[in-house]
Parts: C-alpha cells; structure tokens; sequence
C-alpha cells in the first residue's frame, strides 16, 4: 500500500480506495475499519474493568455501564470480528483458488461500504443521545422498555451492516463454486478456503433470522406493532429464538474462518500435509450443519420444558466431536513436522489448549440441569471469552502476521510479534480464567457494580490487570505495524519459505490482476507440489498469455451506502413529531440510493482489457497497481 | 471484443439434435402447465365444496409445493446440467429451515 501512496496524492489514493472493486483493496479497506473498531471495542472493554476493578467503583454510571457493554459485544461481534475475517477472506481466498477477483466485484464493494456505514451509523448513537444499552442480544422487553433512540440505533444500523455481511457471503459462495482454476476440485481446495465457503454458507442461512427479528423490533418500537409486547399478546420470547437461530451460527460463522487460519499454519510452519484433509473438511460442513440444530442451548432456563431442554442438550454435545476431530488432525499434523517456531505458529499452538478449554466450558453448559446453576453468571463471560478470543482473536492476531506480507508486501517483525503475543497470551489468561471462579462464587453477569462484603475483589482486580496486559500487547502489535511500514523492506512471493497454497506463488501484494495466467492446479497444496517437483515458480499454467478484461472502479457503491446511512436518520427521527425534516432526509437518502441503483442497471459498464503486452512490462517488473 | 467471437456452423445432425430437444421441452412445458392447471383447479374446488379446514389446509400447502417444484425444475431449469449446486444449497436452505422453523413452533407454541 505505501508504495503505491508515495505514487499518488493522498486525495487520489482516498479516491482510489472509494471507488476500488478490486479484492485486495476491499481487503485492506476491511481491515482498516475492523481494526479500528476492534479499537474501540477493545477501549469499552478496558472501561468495564476500570470499572469492576474494585468494589463499589463510581468510575461509570449504571447506565453508561450498560451502553458500554452493549456496545462493546455489538461491536465486537458484528463490527471488528467479522469483518477483519471477511479482510482474509477477501484477501487471500481469491488467490487460493486461482482466481483473478471475486464473482462479483461490485457488490464486494458495496458489501463492504454497507458494513462500514453501518458501524459508523451505530458508533453516532455515543453523540447523539446515548448508545444501545440492552446488551447485544437485545432481548426484547428489555429492549422495548429501553428509553432514547440506542435501541434504534441497534436495530438501523445491525440491518443495514447485515446487508453488507449478507452480499459479502453470497459473493463469496458464488466465487468458490464458479471461479476455481482448472484442477481445483472441491477436495483440493486449501482448508481456508473451505472454511470460508462453509461460513459463507452459513451467512446465507443466519443473517435473514436476525434480519426479520430486527425488523419486527424496529415496527415494534416505532409503530407499536406488538410483535414482543406480552401484554398486547405478543410473545417476548420469539426475538430470543429468532436472535440465537442467528445468533449461535453468527459464532460458527467466526470461528470456522479461525480455524482455515489455523489449518494454513499448522500446515506451513510443520513443513506437513495437513494430517486428515478430508475429515478436516467434513469436520467443517458437520460444525456448520450442527450449527443451526442448538440455538435453544442460549435459553434453557426460559422454560422450554425438559423435553426440548434435553434435545438441545444433546444437539450440543454432538457438536464437540467434529471439533475434536479438528483439534487431534492439527495435533496429528504437528506431530513429526518439521516445525518452525514463527509468531502465526506460536499463536496457533497457544490457540489450541486455549480453544478447548473454552469447548470444554461449552460442553459442562451444555447440560441442562447445571446451566441453571451458571446462566447468566461470570462463568459464562468467562466461556465465550475463552471460545472467541481463544479462538476468533489469536486467529486474526496470526492471520495478521501470516497474511501480512501477501496483502501489503513487508514483513511484520518477529520480535515484536513475540511481545505482542506473550502480553495478549497471558493477559487473556489471566482476564478470563479466573472469571470461571468468580461465575461459581455467584458473581452475576452485566451487573456494573458489586459490594466489599461478597468477596469478588481479588479475583475482579486480578481480572482487571489481565485486561491491561492484553491493551499492551494491541498497542505493541500497532507499535509493529507503524515500523514495519516505515523501514517498508519489500518481500518476495513467499516469505514464510514454506508456502503451500496458491497465494504464496504470485507477488506480494500481488499485482491488481492477479494471475496473469490461470493457474493448472495437479493436487492438494498445489505450490507445494510444484516446488518439490523442482518448479522454482510454484505454479505451471492452464492458458496461453493473453488479454485480461478486468472491471472498472466505481463510486456507486459507496452512494449507495451513504444514501442508505442518511434515510436511517430520517427513519430514526420522523416519528417524533417535532421535526418535521425528518421525512425528507428519510426520503432524499432512499432516493439516493434507489437513484444510484437504478444508474448502474441504466449505464454499460463493459470495464477494461490489459493487453498481453502490458502484461510483459509488468512481468518484467513494472507497476502493478494498474493506473 | 471481436477475438472473442466464435462463429460456430452447427451441422445438419446437431440441427435435428437441437430441434428434437426442444420439441421434447416443449412438450414438457405443456404438460407440467397442464398439471398446475388442474392443481390449482383442485385446491379452489375444495375450498368451494366446503370441506372442514383441516382436510383443505394441509392438502393446499401440499399441492403448493409441488407446484414449486414444477416450476423449479421445467420452467427454471433446475434439471439442467450445472445447476447441482444450486439444488444442493436450495434443498439444504430448506431442510434447515423446515426444521427450525418446526422446532421453534413446537416450542413455543405447543
């Protein structure tokens, strides 16, 4: 990225990022604004442990404590995790199938200008009357009863970020099934790109729940529909179920890509064949099927009755065996390998005790009868902690490092890496483990305050401290961002050495086309294949050099966005009867984007064509940002 | 682009391949409007004749999803070559909604 800025203005690199529908500019553009949500996630959650560090604080009001764990879930989830995975996704899947871009370019940027106004749209509500404050599953009379436009904010924003997560899943979906290069069967496909494929599945399938759960919310709050009102014979109890069918593929839909992460690592940095590819694969497809049969599991003390309790139980517990099955073929492909101790290596071994003692945590709530007992208490803060950032967030602090070089062409330092690793490592031991304990001792999730009598200060002081280590090990992470783009030492197409997939046999970053030719893909691990064939380039190919039509950039995505981010305004405020703009703001935003839409159906866009002799310059070291 | 343009000159016997195929589709098309025909013929009766609600609500939902699967597979060609993964995704959307959709009205309602 910085060399091509050094290039162009500031202005024309801010211009080119808004209007790029190339794959590894979403990319970037997806991890910028995930990292920078992860950042205010990450400063919401260093206040809650300000806040809980000793009894009876004042730091925080009550209220604003449940704005800021609301907000600190919210974003988490559906602003930081999310989206830096659907970065590597975007980044490196393309590359690991041979394909030149997504299926659709387009609306991969559209998906991404979707999420960000999204975000942003939920990040005003700080400024603009009090955030959200009924905590990220928003349970419905809670909700309801909230006062102020948070709620609002909730439903706009999730709904229109959700549109985004939506298209970015179909696109992707559509790209592995239609644009793998010629010799890529399904059961050659790296396990990142498996993953992605089953996760992608899942977003199609989950996020339309939560789409008609919001909607309701948002009829319920605005129009009095009633859906969750019990005392106009609602049922309060059916956002619960529509959020968690959501909601429990939501977590799979984050911890899949974690584990295609992981998978590439072990792989790479044990110089070994994944050990048991294909259970490894169907491990995947089961997980993500399972996925959608225990959603109940989040509302056991409801009051489903035993019999529906005892189903959803059992559901659970079938989960922990194609996980299992995972955890033993990454410890079967470690064994015997030729390992390296890199930084994406030392995060994937630190992951797997971590992930399972979360699995574990999973299972004992799994029971029925002893979920009672640990329902809403800090056991559970404690186990969905250890789940995604012993899962979900070691994954994107290794995928950094390990996808570092391929989408910005230099080498994150190790050393640092190391720093950054053994704070964040031990101060998310240190934060969670002992939340367990203190979940047991009755501490009560959510609760913004608690006394000197009940005995919980040590443990929440020490939780607090944990907190702080994981802060320096960001900042440090940041620290090592900052100077490797500065010393800015270009790499070469395979830094690690030991590249296995595709991506690791083409430029880094690689030029904006991709593959000049398509790769012939003869196996699982094709570069690999390749390289002990004695073939230097890692790759051989499936067509003649030849012309290479390629879309043009467009800015329509982004007015669509923002035509969709200003109607939310309008429809945040024309039922309040004093503001009479309200209606029309709602109005110009939907005629904005509606305009915009109908534009780009009205208007040919036949895109552009690199000639073969552009390509020679280019091979033979020419630009490769494509201007 | 104009390199890309193929002009491909089908031979007599490709013709009478085509021509025979599309007479078959042909066919088919009729045939399966025929049949929604009288399907729909059939649920309006029913409903007319005044038969009890739980005899005509099961069978309606029942004659309408054979329709869907007509329509699916001879007016929008999910027969043709290449469309397995659609039907794949499609069946699998259904199965998992089916069952939650089943699993949540039970619950809650029952």
């Amino acid at each position: 990225m910085s060399s091509i800025a050094q290039k162009k203005g500031f202005g024309a690199t801010i211009w080119d990022f808004m209007t790029t529908v190339d794959h590894k500019k979403i990319a970037i553009l997806y991890l910028i604004s995930g990292g920078i949500f992860f950042l205010i996630g990450g400063l919401e959650a260093m206040l809650i442990r300000v806040q809980l560090a000793k009894a009876g604080n004042d730091f925080l009001s009550a209220g604003t404590y449940n704005e800021i764990i609301t907000m600190h879930g919210t974003t988490m989830i559906f602003l930081a995790a999310m989206p830096i995975l659907l970065a590597f996704m975007n980044a490196i899947m393309p590359l690991q199938i041979g394909a030149r871009d997504v299926a659709f370019p387009f609306l991969n940027s559209l998906g991404f200008w979707l999420f960000f106004f999204g975000g942003i749209f939920l990040n005003l509500s700080w400024f603009m009357g009090g955030a959200p404050d009924a905590g990220w599953t928003n349970y419905a009379s809670l909700a309801l009863a909230s006062e102020g436009k948070g709620i609002d904010f909730y439903s706009l924003g999730l709904t229109i970020s959700g549109f985004g997560t939506l298209i970015a899943g179909i696109n992707f979906l559509v790209t592995i099934i239609n644009m793998r290069a010629p010799g890529m069967t399904y059961m050659r496909m790296p396990l990142f790109t498996w993953t992605t494929f089953v996760a992608s599945a899942l977003i199609l399938l989950a996020f339309p729940p939560l789409t008609v759960g919001l909607f309701f919310m948002v009829f319920d709050r605005m129009f009095d529909a009633n859906f969750f009102a019990v005392e106009m014979g609602g049922n309060t109890i059916i956002w619960e179920h529509l959020f968690w069918i959501f909601g429990h593929p939501e977590v799979y839909i984050l911890i899949l890509p974690a584990f295609g992460i992981f998978s590439e690592i072990f792989a790479i940095f044990s110089r070994k064949r994944l050990f048991g590819y294909t259970a490894l694969v169907f491990a995947t497809i089961l997980i993500g099927f399972y996925g959608f049969m225990v959603w109940a599991h989040h509302m056991f003390t409801v009051g489903l009755g035993p019999t529906a309790n005892a189903v959803f139980a059992l559901a659970t517990m079938i989960i922990a065996v194609p996980t299992g099955i995972k955890i033993f073929n990454w410890l079967l492909t470690i064994w015997g390998g030729n390992i390296s101790f890199s930084v994406p290596m030392i995060y994937a071994v630190a992951f797997i005790p971590s992930f399972v003692a979360g699995g574990v945590t999973g299972v004992m709530q799994a029971i029925a009868p002893l979920d009672y007992q640990l329902h809403d208490s800090y056991f559970i803060v404690a186990h969905f902690h250890y789940v995604i950032v012993g899962g979900v967030v070691l994954a994107i602090l290794a995928g950094t490092h390990l996808y570092w070089p391929k989408m910005f062409g230099t080498m994150l330092s190790e050393k640092l890496g190391k720093w950054t690793f053994w704070f964040f490592f031990i101060g998310f031991h240190l934060t969670f483990f002992i939340q367990h304990f203190l979940g047991l001792m009755g501490m009560p999730r959510r609760v913004y305050t608690f006394g000197a009598d009940q005995g919980w200060d040590l443990f929440n002081a020490i939780s607090s401290v944990g907190a702080l280590f994981m802060a320096i090990g960001v900042i440090i992470l940041l620290v090592n961002v900052v100077l490797t783009s500065i010393k800015n030492e270009r790499v070469g197409n395979d830094p690690w050495g030991d590249g296995r997939t595709l991506e690791w046999a083409i430029a880094s970053p690689p030029p904006f086309y991709n593959f000049a030719q398509t790769p012939l893909v003869r196996g699982l691990d094709s570069v690999w294949i390749e390289k002990m064939d004695g073939n230097k380039k890692g790759m051989i190919f499936a067509e003649p050099l030849g012309d290479i039509h390629m879309p043009n950039g467009s800015i329509i995505p982004f007015v669509i966005s923002l035509g969709m981010f200003i109607a939310s305004f309008g429809a945040l405020y024309f039922l309040d009867g004093d503001k009479p703009w309200a209606l029309a703001v709602l109005i110009i935003g939907l005629g904005i984007t509606f305009g915009s839409m109908l534009l780009r159906s009205l208007k040919d866009d036949l895109g552009f064509h690199i000639t073969k002799a552009e390509l020679l310059e280019d091979a033979k070291g020419g630009n490769t940002d494509g201007h | 682009m104009a390199h890309d343009t193929h002009i491909h000159v089908r031979s007599q016997a490709e013709f009478e391949y085509t021509k025979k195929k599309r007479a078959e589709e042909m066919r088919g098309h009729l045939a399966t409007f025929a049949i929604m025909i009288f399907l729909t013929l059939i649920a309006f009766t029913m409903v007319t004749a005044g038969f009890s609600a739980y005899l005509i609500v099961p069978i309606v939902l029942l004659l309408a999803a054979i329709q869907v699967v007509l329509q699916l597979y001879y007016f929008m060609h999910m027969s043709g070559k290449g469309h397995g993964m659609v039907a794949f995704f499609m069946f699998c959307g259904m199965f998992v909604a089916f069952i939650t959709i089943l699993a949540l009205v039970t619950i809650v309602w029952w």
